[in-house]
Order: C-alpha cells, then sequence, then structure tokens
C-alpha cells in the first residue's frame, strides 16, 4: 500500500523534463549568486518550483502560489539538510516507532493503526525557520530563500498526545525527541533529530498528519507521515517521522543546541522551550507575524484606473488584526479587506482594490499586525543565521 | 504495482535528476578539483554560487571549518586551505 501510494505521486509527472525559465519577479533584494543560481524545476510530483539547489532538494514555491489560503501539495515548498532522502523502496514497511526511558513500553504503529486511532483536522502554516533569508540585510549565509519556504494546508491525522499515551508517559518526561527516515551521507553527520517540549507535544494542535489537502502526504514533504506543530516554525515538523522518544532529559545535538537558535529574548515567545535555553540563545519556536501580496507580482503591469491587491498575513496562532497597504513605498497605508478566518493558524486571506494610480512605478508594500498588537518591523532584528525575517515585503510595478 | 514498473519509475527520477542540476559549472581555478570532491560528497554545488559574492574570508572559512567539525566531512587541513582560497577567489564579498 505504501509503495503504490507513493507511485501515484511519482508516476504522474515523471514523464515532464526539468525546466529551466527566467523569473523576472525574482526579488533584486537576493544575493546576485542566488538569483543566477535559482531556477524554476519541475520534479515529480510537483508543478515548477524554484531549485535553490537539488542536493538535498530546497525548493522554493513561486509568490503566485500565495494567492489563495491553501497551498496545494503540488506547490508546496521542499526543504531537506541532509541528502538522504528516502524513496518509495526505502519507505516500504514504514512503522512509527514510539518508546523512551519515560515510556512506560515501546509501541509501533503501522498506517492503519495510526488512522484506527481519533483523528483531527486543522489548517496551519508550515514555513522554514530561514524562509526570506536571502533577502536579509546583510546577507548571512544558509540556503538563500526568497519569500516562499511556506505553505499553508489543511493536515489531518490523530493528535500526537494520542499516540504518546499509547505508549505511557511516565512523570519524569520532559521532551519528546523526533526522528524521521532521512539520513545524512556520511556516518559523521549528525542526523536530523529533534525534540519538542513535553507541552507543546501534547498540545490540542499538536498531530501526526497522515494527510495533506485531502491526500497522501507528497514523498519530498514527508510521505506518510509528519509532524505538524501549527505555530512554530517547521523545524519541528519532522518528515517521514519514524522514531518517537519520551525522554526525561533534553535531546544534545547539531540541530538543536547549535542549529536554529536566536539570541535569547529577541524575538516574542508565548511557550518557552526551557530545557534547551541557556543564556545566550534560544531554541527558534513561534513565528513572527508576517504578510505577502501574492498578486500583482514584482514588475508586473497593472491598470491606471484600479486593481485589486491580493496575498495572506499569519502570525503564530495569535490572529491577524489588521493588514496594511502601502502603494507609494510606504508614505501612506490603507487598512486591506481580511476575507474569514479559517483557523488561527491558517494563512488569512487579503485583498484591496486600489483607487486610480497614476502612470509610472509605484512601490508597494504590505504591512500585518496580529491580535496580541505584534507588527511588521521597518527593519530585520539581525541574527546569524537569518530566521524571522519579517520586514514588510516591497515590490515594484508598473502603472499603464 | 509491479515491482518491474517500481524499478522503472525509480530509474526515470534518477535520469531527470541531473538535467535538473546545479546551473553553471563552478569557474576554473585552482583548488576547483578539491572543492568538487570535497563538497560535492554531501551536497550539491550550488549552495556555493547561492551564496556569493557576500561572505568575507572569514566567514568563507567558518563555514568550511562548520562542515568539517559540525558535520564530519573528511578534509585535511591542505585540502580545507585550498578549499577557503577558492572559494575566497571566486566567490567572496568584493573587497573594498
Amino acid at each position: 500500500m505504501l509503495r503504490r501510494d507513493v507511485l501515484v505521486g511519482v508516476g504522474a509527472l515523471v514523464g515532464h523534463k526539468a525546466s529551466a525559465a527566467t523569473m523576472p519577479w525574482l526579488s533584486p533584494d537576493l544575493p546576485d549568486g542566488t538569483r543566477t543560481e535559482a531556477h524554476l524545476v519541475q520534479v515529480p510530483g510537483k508543478q515548477p518550483l524554484i531549485q535553490l539547489s537539488d542536493r538535498p532538494p530546497n525548493l522554493e514555491t513561486p509568490v503566485q502560489a500565495f494567492r489563495t489560503a491553501i497551498t496545494p501539495n503540488d506547490q508546496f515548498f521542499v526543504r531537506y539538510h541532509l541528502a538522504g532522502i528516502p524513496d518509495a523502496k526505502k519507505l516500504d514497511g514504514w512503522k512509527l516507532e514510539i518508546g523512551g526511558d519515560a515510556a512506560e513500553r515501546s509501541v509501533a504503529f503501522g498506517m492503519q493503526q495510526l488512522n484506527d486511532l481519533p483523528q483531527t483536522e486543522i489548517i496551519a502554516v508550515c514555513q522554514c525557520s530561514g524562509n526570506r533569508r536571502g533577502l536579509c540585510q546583510p546577507h548571512v549565509p544558509g540556503v538563500e530563500w526568497g519569500y516562499g519556504a511556506m505553505g499553508c494546508a489543511t493536515w489531518h491525522g490523530p493528535m500526537l498526545r494520542d499516540v504518546l499515551k499509547s505508549a505511557g508517559i511516565k512523570p519524569e518526561a520532559v521532551e519528546i525527541w523526533l526522528n524521521g527516515v532521512d539520513e545524512p551521507v556520511l556516518a559523521a553527520t549528525p542526523a536530523f533529530h529533534k525534540s519538542l517540549p513535553l507541552a507543546r507535544a501534547l498540545a490540542d494542535e499538536t498531530i501526526v498528519a497522515t494527510s495533506m489537502n485531502g491526500a497522501p502526504l507528497p514523498l519530498l514533504n514527508g510521505f506518510p507521515a509528519r509532524l505538524i506543530v501549527p505555530g512554530w516554525t517547521s523545524t519541528y515538523w519532522m518528515k517521514h517521522l519514524s522514531n518517537i522518544t519520551i525522554s526525561s532529559k533534553p535531546i544534545d545535538n547539531f540541530w538543536m543546541t547549535k542549529a536554529y537558535r536566536v539570541p535569547a529574548g529577541m524575538f516574542p515567545v508565548a511557550d518557552p522551550f526551557t530545557t534547551q535555553n541557556n543564556a545566550q540563545t534560544w531554541p527558534i519556536t513561534g513565528m513572527v507575524v508576517n504578510s505577502l501580496i501574492a498578486s500583482p507580482i514584482a514588475g508586473e503591469q497593472v491598470d491606471r484606473s484600479g486593481f485589486t491587491i491580493r496575498g495572506v498575513a499569519w502570525d503564530r496562532g495569535n490572529g491577524i488584526a489588521r493588514v496594511d497597504v502601502s502603494l507609494d513605498g510606504g508614505n501612506s497605508w490603507q487598512g486591506a479587506l481580511l476575507d474569514r478566518e479559517l483557523g488561527r493558524f491558517a494563512f488569512r486571506t487579503f485583498r484591496l482594490a486600489t483607487g486610480p494610480l497614476p502612470r509610472g512605478t509605484a512601490e508597494l508594500r504590505v504591512r500585518a499586525t496580529s491580535d496580541s498588537k505584534e507588527t511588521q518591523p521597518d527593519a530585520w532584528k539581525v541574527n546569524p543565521a537569518g530566521y524571522h525575517n519579517n520586514v514588510p515585503q516591497r515590490l515594484t510595478v508598473t502603472v499603464v | 504495482m509491479n515491482r518491474p514498473l517500481v524499478r522503472f519509475l525509480l530509474l526515470a527520477c534518477c535520469v531527470i535528476s541531473p538535467a535538473a542540476a546545479q546551473r553553471a559549472p563552478l569557474p576554473p581555478g585552482p583548488g576547483k578539483d578539491v572543492v568538487e570532491a570535497g563538497c560535492a560528497t554531501c551536497h550539491s554545488l550550488s549552495y556555493i554560487p547561492m551564496n556569493s559574492r557576500f561572505l568575507t574570508p572569514e566567514v568563507w572559512k567558518a563555514e568550511v571549518t562548520k562542515m568539517r567539525t559540525a558535520f564530519g566531512a573528511p578534509i585535511d587541513d591542505d585540502a580545507a586551505n585550498a578549499i577557503i582560497a577558492y572559494l575566497v577567489a571566486n566567490f567572496g564579498a568584493p573587497s573594498k
């Protein structure tokens, strides 16, 4: 069954060739080398995405996809750290094993057993911690993402809490350790293991997703099961989830203690990850409020009689209070209309119908404010790894 | 789905991959062969041009050191120096 599900995705587009095309709408704020290296590629099961690297695959969603609140599976971004990614064969016979020193017993779930647990569904934004890293000033090293290392989907599956309870959680449990099937090329490279504080793991919205937008997860988005941690950046959303350890100790590895960390206190934190904090740095956790114009796109010609600006706004679950749009490079702002909310962790779509504009160029900007009164800052809060870049997007269009 | 078909589809993916690889070959220069051997073991060379040109010699050196110490890349001191020199010369921030 596993094999067949994978191949539905792999087979559908296998005849298409990789395509390169120019992307005049790529942000001029990206490093020059990124703008040269990035190109549109169609891999099996996906529409053309912006490829930043092929091994491991790092594929970004073009901004045009964010005109709707739900990002289609075949346009959903792809991010891997290590090149040992599983194929259909490797996932054959997949099981999710739960154990650890703070578990009462060890248990294993196949897909059928996961499906037999009570099911829940949530619409949530999955955003890479480094989304917009390529737009940071000054530039910092890493995968130089533009605006599209994110997406929003309807995730379906059992609560992580119910999966953990099947193994029994001892009172001494402090962290839930996570492992997926993907692996490093070299034995000497730390495998991509992460952890969650117990409270976050037990939250209602933390689920083991076995379906995405009503279909099996695409292979490159974590098939057959992926952890969903709404509100937190996707470094915790373990793909190809295979092992869960209920632990009495904090995990100690490169991916938690060295990577994915931000200066202590720099960003607001709703539920702190105290077992991984130190005096200088904290693990990255909740997303910061942000917004994106998806229509028009940079460089597009728009009509001087007026046009409609559309896009999405999101945060870590507080909810979006307002979205303001500027048509004059930030000199004046007007409130956009917010469409209905699909849940506090989902993209909130917005629109603004402009009045007539003079011919020439116009610089558009967008800025969201959350229900917790947090808004997007004018300058990026500089941190070494290029996280949490929520400087208001700006793009130039031509009014004709 | 039968096994021969599975093999065909997996092979087809492998055939597609090279066309989707890095956009342009690295420019010629001293150390290019060491870079290709040392870096491409674990990741595509796209990471290099993608991170250009804005990294100072110190940061390129720190990146190579990170690959050796944090990620366990089997690169000795001589190879590391050759890699750093190549990256600085071809992909470093323009000197001010």
